[in-house]
């Protein structure tokens, strides 16, 4: 994926021939990323009907103008804003919240945690042991529920919709606000188990009703998703799992499917490892570039193409000045913590952790921004002309020593040198160097 | 909602089963055949490079067997999936030749690692085999009491230490007691971890490890359990378990749903890993060898 939008980068523009090359990439990423196949294919024909329309060379290059296409639809498709859990509505206190979901998708740990959730913000809930099938499933709530301090209700292994009722009737007396039912992991296809779903719907007036899904899963989330929908009526979705290495594209097509947003993602076996969706993240997650994409975007707003392009020019004749390193710097400084930047560049994170130790201290680029400011405009201009006696001049002014102003014109000598080589290689491989950093 | 969605909202095997058997019966063999093939084993959770594969080998097949009728291409398609699931090969669990067999069981969480050790028990006392688990699970609430409820059901012993303990431990004591109950089979629970954990991949090597300072060959089969609704990320998991430990075989759990587990060809181009028993149920009945001619049937039915 990163592989093609780097070729589509090299290239100047970006023809309609082009955009079929990256969209069928992005398809291949998709499906790799397990968004199910006919989600894909309508997806990447609307892709293609707003890459060809688009205004392709407005101020980005052609892969940054690819890559931002498919990250806004996918966002899009993902729901732009967090949803979250409303309040009880009126005379629908307490406002019960069931679980759904197939065998081993995660549903008692995620009504744990959403209970823990709900408690931090205030709301008291009582946990509903609705699971009577799987062994030891009632244990298991019970256990976590105490481990957090919330009260389980549990009925033993009667019937489920009984159990609900009850539990209703417990929660209303006892001033819980929410009622969270655990319900026992079935198949989709399962007519009986599927019939008991929609009794416990009918006995508990559920405000939500949430589909737990694995985020592992793959081409069969469509079904899934699809057929709990049209029993009965989903209100939202939890995503589980996220803590493992999965693209997790089954977030897309059970939103495709169900037209409902996902809600929560649970991320860890710690019991507050839960927290409302961020469909932003995700979008990335499934495209599978890292945030090489917050990147463009940040970049995109603060880099202004019309300098970048003289910068370039002045790069290729060789008449870089210190002023133009300071204007660089203080747009490098307008992205943000140089750590947050370093990390979203997908090589850094490929690399490890290792190597976010590499910190950059700001403080550095301060204390550079202050040389260069103390310099005269001539000095600027022509850092040769720069003796002694000027040095001491500026580390004054500055308030740094003469050796800090020695090391920033070194480094800035050791650049120009470094630019002379690029220039000396073609011409394509210019154009990606054109900032000094190498993420524009 | 989407388009497909509206008409095909109530799909279920069968229809699937229907719309795919007319690829197969009208038609000539076509680009629009294969591209129709491309969809039916991407949706399958094939994945996309094995697909393409398939359908190249399928292209090369044809064209060297001259093949022009659909039944035909259809009767080496399945041939090549069989094939590429390890064919006629013996998909039986090793046995040792002094006993206790020890087999481990491993998986990402909520795969059914618990549920399959409950049947392969089952299986085992049919055959009137002494039968011992091993609950390895110290991790997860009430995962000992699930094990427990089981070996009532099925009549094998547990070993256990408390949730929370080190389960080396435990998987040491039950490898020693199955030495001096003289059990036939040793089953060893462990807790779900994901591939990527390393600290809990650790773990797993420690338990490896201990097993064979009891009985050095042991464990006799380490299997790894793996959902059928699992897209592409079954690669890694057995990719990176693998690299934990020899993994003998996959237990391919829930094929009783709508999914096909078709990241078992994958897994078994890449890394070798054949499957051994497919899981169609939550009844103690429910475990099987597998068979390469049946998946390639319902993969492609």
């Amino acid at each position: 994926m990163q592989e093609t939008f780097r070729k589509l980068r090299k290239k100047g523009k970006l023809g309609e021939k082009d955009v079929e090359l990256a969209l069928r990439e992005v398809r291949l990423a998709l499906l790799e990323a397990d968004v199910n196949y006919k989600v894909v294919k309508e997806f990447v024909a609307s892709l293609k009907d707003r890459a060809v329309g688009a205004d392709v060379l407005q101020s980005l290059t052609p892969g940054q103008t690819v890559v931002k296409i498919v990250h806004e639809e996918l966002i899009k498709l993902m729901g732009e804003t967090q949803s979250k859990i409303a309040p009880p509505e009126r005379g629908r206190s307490p406002g019960a919240i069931m679980l759904v979901g197939l065998q081993g998708s995660g549903k008692t740990t995620s009504a744990a945690k959403l209970a823990v959730y709900l408690k931090k913000n205030g709301s008291s809930p009582l946990l509903v042991a609705g699971d009577v099938y799987r062994p030891a499933a009632i244990e298991q709530l019970e256990i976590l529920g105490e481990g957090a301090g919330i009260p389980v209700f549990s009925r033993g292994k009667i019937d489920p919709v009984k159990i609900a009722g009850q539990a209703r009737r417990e929660a209303e007396k006892k001033g819980h606000d929410y009622l969270l039912i655990d319900t026992a992991g079935r198949l989709h296809v399962d007519e009986v188990l599927m019939g008991e779903l929609e009794r416990i719907k009918a006995n508990t007036d559920p405000q939500e009703i949430l589909l737990v899904v694995d985020a592992m899963t793959g081409q069969d989330a469509v079904n899934v998703a699809g057929s709990f929908h049209e029993r009965l009526g989903l209100t939202g979705i939890i995503l589980t799992k996220l803590d493992g290495d999965t693209r997790g594209g089954a977030a897309l097509s059970v939103r495709q499917v169900t037209g409902c947003p996902v809600k929560f993602a649970a991320f860890g076996e710690k019991i507050d490892a839960f927290e409302p969706f961020y469909p932003e993240r995700m979008a990335s997650r499934i495209l599978g570039m890292g945030d090489v994409l917050s990147l463009i975007e940040k970049a995109q707003e603060v880099m202004d193409e019309e300098k970048s392009r003289e910068l370039e020019k002045k790069l290729r004749s060789q008449t870089l000045s210190l002023d133009d390193f300071l204007e660089q710097l203080q747009q490098v400084k307008k992205m943000g913590p140089l750590e947050n930047l370093l990390e979203m560049i997908p090589g850094f994170n490929a690399m490890g952790k290792g190597l976010k130790n590499l910190s950059v201290d700001e403080r550095q680029i301060d204390r550079v921004a202050a040389i260069i400011k103390s310099m005269t405009r001539e000095e600027r201009q022509q850092p040769e002309i720069i003796n002694s006696s000027r040095k001491r001049r500026i580390s004054m002014g500055s308030g740094t020593s003469v050796q800090d102003i020695n090391r920033l014109l070194k480094q800035f000598e050791q650049m120009k040198k470094l630019f002379k080589q690029f220039g000396a290689l073609e011409k394509g491989k210019l154009r990606k160097q054109k900032s000094f950093f190498p993420f524009k | 909602m989407l388009e497909f969605l509206k008409k095909g909202l109530k799909k279920t095997r069968d229809a699937l089963k229907n719309r795919l058997g007319d690829l197969f019966v009208r038609g000539e063999i076509n680009e629009e055949f294969y591209e129709e093939l491309e969809e039916i084993l991407i949706s399958a959770d094939v994945g996309v490079e094995t697909t393409l594969m398939i359908n190249a080998r399928l292209r090369e097949e044809i064209k060297n067997n001259k093949v022009k009728e659909l039944e035909a291409a259809k009767a080496l398609l399945k041939e090549l999936i069989i094939g590429m699931m390890g064919g006629e090969e013996d998909v039986a669990l090793s046995v040792p030749v002094s006993r206790p067999a020890v087999y481990l069981l491993l998986g990402v969480n909520g795969v059914g690692k618990t549920t399959t050790i409950a049947k392969m028990a089952y299986n085992f006392s049919l055959e009137k085999k002494k039968v011992l688990l091993a609950a390895g699970d110290t991790f997860r609430a009430a995962a000992i009491e699930q094990l427990e409820h089981w070996s009532g059901v099925v009549g094998a012993e547990v070993i256990k230490h408390q949730t929370g303990g080190d389960p080396s431990a435990v998987i040491f004591d039950a490898v020693s007691a199955a030495v001096s109950r003289e059990a036939d089979i040793l089953l060893c629970d462990t807790a779900g971890r994901l591939h990527t954990k390393k600290n809990l991949i650790e773990e797993v090597k420690k338990i490896y490890r201990v097993m064979g300072k009891v009985i050095p060959e042991a464990p006799h089969e380490s299997l790894l359990v793996l959902d059928a609704t699992t897209g592409q990320n079954g690669i890694a998991q057995a990719k990176l378990f693998q690299e934990a430990i020899p993994i003998t075989g996959i237990v391919l759990t829930k094929l009783d749903g709508t999914a096909r587990g078709g990241i078992v060809i994958a897994i078994k181009e890449l890394t070798g890993i054949p499957v051994k028993m497919i899981g169609v149920g939550e009844k103690k009945e429910d475990l099987h060898p597998f068979n390469p001619a049946d998946f390639a049937d319902a993969l492609l039915a």
